[in-house]
């Protein structure tokens, strides 16, 4: 067998072999298969073809002939534009210098210190995520803006812009980098903490040779999260960016106000490649810790030390007030009767401004778009992960769906709008129809967000015994019936988490959405951008504080739906 | 004819050939152990008889129906991985009833059939418990009953008890042995344990780099092995580089000893020459006993029923070991140092070509 006559390829002999040896496939299997192709064309027709439109658009003229890169030509020679690109990118780097030694430090102290109510001070630092990210814009303004409280503070300077800014997406990526950290530096191993003290390390030592490289790959990841939030979000820029104009804001600016779509595309394109180069180093980076998580580690339990411990301590309250400070002040400011000149409490922004003013059905509109992804969307996800995971066969096709799983983190939520303008506004598309329905709210919210659902619904999978298919298909059980029986109730607490993760951020998403949403179908998040445009802050604030206080009703409702399953399996589930 | 024909089986992974060509006959109604270590092919070979792997060549028959193509749902036989693969959520019974509910079994013969199969595995009185409950043993006796459940008239078995501590793994091979000779099904079990393998099967099948090196009894492989590694491989050997030097007769170092030798060898030929530890007599020994030696003790290893005497011949560079029974041990107390007769019996050790 190993010898191979001269002149005769190897190749050809193993080759051959596979041409002549296919296995059957089962009717079941065929069941499987079908479903997974409609899945990848399903991820091909509302990721890949907007994406690929946008691409078409930025080579056309005005008329749609096509001009080659002149578009691209006039950008580059557009000083307004291009001061964009450099806005954007310093702006996030700033972001992410910020954020990270905060976040750091915030993550150290909640798994390396003896400090006290940790797990408050990690849900307050986690809130950001239940608010849509204009909500610290908006607060910022109560609080620095032209008739801000605390505008002395700000001496010449002002807020709109930069400041402002930078401020906002500091408060909105924190508990991105936290979470990303505080996850990273759990994993380290005590025993090696145990081995320097056996050997008399100081404690800066024991920092810099132990800590910092054990979250190595945790704060490159974060920095990257941090970095790409920063430059593509929308809605902060908009709010307090005055006239400090950034790519996100730009395509906006572009296609809302100029209709130069072609222009458009070209910037949509730009933004995606510092977000493509962030997402090939975070990818990178992901598959260089996975090597490091199989090794079987002892946890590390912080010992008490009391002047560190109050550092600690002082520290991560002062952020944990700074937070609900810009939290507190937009609810605040949402009950205030008349900023600044009268501070009694009032529902008038609620009542005149929301509900009498017709807004308030963006509200609804808002929950029935969170429902139905959380419902379908997560759904959708599992199932296609399940598919994806635990069948076999169809070889080819599997590695193009994972891709199609895994590309949406890549993709700004303002150029993925972009693309589904593109394509779906033509009258020549026979999925026209859905332009302006909730149908393409839903289908638009779960593709941005379908990264994130989809890699904890394959962790999931994982962890569950590789042979279940195997063992159901030697007892002729075909794999949905396992699918119902077994992996759905095993996999149940993953799903409600991608369940709440998809209802939370289609609550609070605007970037997506802005360029599709209609009259009828109009979303409480960018009802807030329209409002503080029209100069109605008061309600902008009763609005993002409507958005927060449901989303962390619903967080609520899902510990607890959590809490009960627990109880309810504790007897198989360990 | 036999009751599963593997003929030519090839599989390759790119360029790793993971099986070469391996042709087999499993009779009906026998135990068979798939022996080797890691990397041996050996799971592999189990997985395409399951259909769980494509054979990149060669094909399969079993009772008289060509399946090397089907699909494992349209192939009869039952799995027992070494995870036990229990679906958590269930109950025993449930889980045991697994193949049962998609076969339209009727529910009071269902019950019926899970409680015949609780009481074979001896756990009649599981059945409302979770697996999570369950020692890792029973674990795998509920995984076995579900595999049986359906009458599959093949059992696969996986590296079923390598996931056991040692004590409830001697007494689970008794167990599935016995269980397998009541219900005549035919078994192939996967282990890279030879004492597992010596222990429960008909017939071994001992693998090497994704071959089969030799098919035979336990007793065969173990006292008739049919190649070096086997030797090596299944129990404690000494084996030795070794001339050939007359019609029955070999040079080891500075030692002769006499032996049956296959005619192909020629004179001065590289062989190697194997026995094991317990053919080594110490009892009634003399300096005209045949293929006899003064042997120096170099440590002794206590191992309970026995101890392993660790000595070296004069003129042969490597250490070779004894198995001395506690009676010759009582007898000859050697210690460390001491020179003992010892002889190496003609009819006990095997000559082999040299690799």
């Amino acid at each position: 067998m190993s010898q191979v006559a001269p002149g005769h390829p190897l190749s050809e002999g193993p080759a051959r072999a596979r041409r002549a040896m296919r296995m059957g496939v089962h009717w079941t299997d065929r069941v499987a298969h079908g479903l997974l192709i409609l899945a990848g064309l399903a991820l091909a027709l509302f990721l890949l073809a907007p994406m690929a439109v946008i691409l078409a658009k930025s080579v056309e003229d005005r008329a749609g002939e096509f001009v080659g890169l002149a578009n691209f030509a006039q950008y580059f020679a557009t000083p307004a534009l291009l001061r964009s690109i450099w806005n954007s990118v310093w702006v996030s780097s700033l972001v992410t210098v910020l954020t990270l030694p905060l976040a750091f430090t915030f993550a150290y102290a909640l798994t390396r210190s003896g400090i006290r109510w940790k797990t408050l001070l990690r849900n307050v630092a986690l809130v950001p995520i239940l608010a849509p990210s204009l909500l610290a814009a908006i607060s910022f303004i109560f609080w620095f803006g032209n008739q801000g409280v605390l505008k002395p503070l700000m001496g010449e300077g002002q807020i709109y812009g930069a400041p402002g800014i930078v401020g906002s997406m500091v408060f909105a990526t924190f508990p991105h980098a936290l979470m990303i950290l505080v996850t990273a530096l759990s994993l380290t191993d005590a025993r090696l903490y145990e081995a320097a003290d056996s050997l008399g390390t100081s404690a800066a030592r024991k920092f810099f040779t132990i800590t910092v490289p054990g979250a190595k790959y945790g704060l490159i990841s974060a920095a990257m999260v941090v970095f790409t939030y920063a430059i593509s979000d929308f809605g902060i820029p908009k709010v307090i960016g005055g006239n400090f104009n950034m790519l996100a804001t730009d395509i906006f600016k572009l296609v809302i106000g100029q209709q130069d779509f072609a222009k458009g595309a070209v910037v949509a394109i730009i933004l995606l490649v510092p977000v493509a180069v962030t997402y090939g180093v975070d990818a990178y980076v992901q598959k260089r810790q996975s090597a490091l998580l199989s090794a079987r580690s002892v946890p590390y339990v912080p010992r008490r030390s009391r002047g560190f411990d109050w550092a600690m301590a002082v520290f991560c309250w002062t952020l944990a007030l700074l937070m609900l400070a810009v939290l507190g002040m937009a609810i605040y400011a949402s009950f205030v009767k008349l900023w600044p000149y009268n501070f009694s409490f009032s529902l008038d922004h609620y009542r005149l401004g929301l509900i009498d003013a017709g807004i308030f059905g963006a509200y609804l509109n808002s929950l029935h778009l969170a429902a139905w992804c959380a419902t379908l969307g997560a759904a959708f996800i599992f199932a296609t992960a399940y598919l994806l995971e635990k069948t076999r066969g169809l070889d080819a096709w599997r590695p193009f769906v994972r891709l199609m799983a895994v590309l949406p983190m890549g993709v700004p939520g303002m150029v993925l709008g972009l693309g589904y303008i593109f394509f779906f506004v033509p009258e020549g598309n026979p999925l026209h129809f859905i332009y302006g329905t909730m149908a393409i709210l839903v289908l638009i919210t779960v593709v941005h967000y379908y990264s994130s659902s989809h890699l904890t619904a394959v962790t999931a999978l994982k962890q569950i015994d590789n042979e279940f298919e195997a063992v159901s298909a030697s007892l002729r059980v075909p794999f949905w019936r396992t699918f119902f029986r077994v992996t759905v109730p095993v996999c149940l607490p993953a799903m409600l988490d991608i369940s709440r993760y998809l209802f939370v951020n289609a609550m609070t998403t605007v970037s997506a959405v802005v360029f599709l949403y209609s009259p009828r179908t109009m979303l409480a998040s960018v009802a807030i951008v329209n409002l503080d445009e029209a100069g109605d802050i008061g309600p902008a604030a009763a609005m993002a504080s409507l958005i927060v206080v449901t989303s962390a009703l619903v967080c609520g409702l899902y510990y607890f739906a959590q809490a009960w399953l627990d109880k309810r399996t504790q007897a198989w589930r360990h | 004819m036999d009751f599963l024909v593997l003929s030519h089986v090839q599989k390759r992974f790119g360029d790793f050939v993971a099986l070469e060509d391996v042709s087999l006959e499993v009779h009906r109604g026998e135990f068979l152990c798939l022996l080797g270590p890691s990397g041996c092919g050996k799971t592999t070979l189990l997985r395409i008889i399951a259909g769980l792997e494509l054979q990149s060549a060669g094909t399969i028959v079993q009772a008289g129906r060509d399946i090397s193509l089907l699909p494992p749902m349209e192939r009869d036989y039952g799995i027992v991985f070494q995870s036990y693969a229990l679906f958590p959520n269930l109950s025993v019974a449930d889980n045991v009833a697994y193949g049962l509910v998609n076969r339209k079994v009727a529910r009071a013969q269902r019950a019926a059939r899970v409680a015949e199969l609780l009481a074979l595995v001896g756990l009649p009185d599981s059945g409302a418990k979770f697996p999570g409950q369950l020692s890792g043993g029973q674990q795998q006796r509920i995984a076995i009953a579900r595999a049986l459940a359906t009458s599959p008239a093949l059992l696969l078995l996986d590296e079923p008890l390598s996931a056991l501590d040692a004590r409830v793994r001697v007494r689970l091979r008794g167990e599935i042995r016995g269980l397998q000779q009541r219900l005549g099904v035919t078994t192939i079990l996967v282990t890279h344990d030879q004492e597992e393998a010596l222990t429960m099967a008909d017939r071994i099948v001992v693998m090497k780099d994704g071959a089969i090196e030799q098919v035979g009894t336990p007793s065969d492989v173990y006292l008739r092995p049919a190649t070096p590694f086997v030797a090596d491989f299944v129990g404690k050997t000494n084996l030795l580089p070794a001339q050939r030097a007359g019609e029955r007769r070999v040079q080891v170092g500075a030692q002769r000893f006499e032996c049956e030798i296959s005619a192909t060898a020629r004179d001065g030929a590289g062989l190697r020459i194997f026995f094991r530890p317990e053919d080594v007599v110490v009892r009634g020994v003399h300096g005209a006993t045949p293929n006899s030696a003064a042997a120096v003790v170099e440590k002794i290893e206590f191992l309970g029923a026995y101890s392993r005497v660790t000595f070296r011949l004069n003129g042969i560079d490597q250490p070779l070991f004894a198995d001395l029974s506690l009676n010759d041990m009582a007898e000859f107390h050697p210690r460390p140092g001491d020179t003992l007769r010892v002889s190496l019996p003609a009819d006990r050790l095997r000559v082999f070509a040299a690799a």
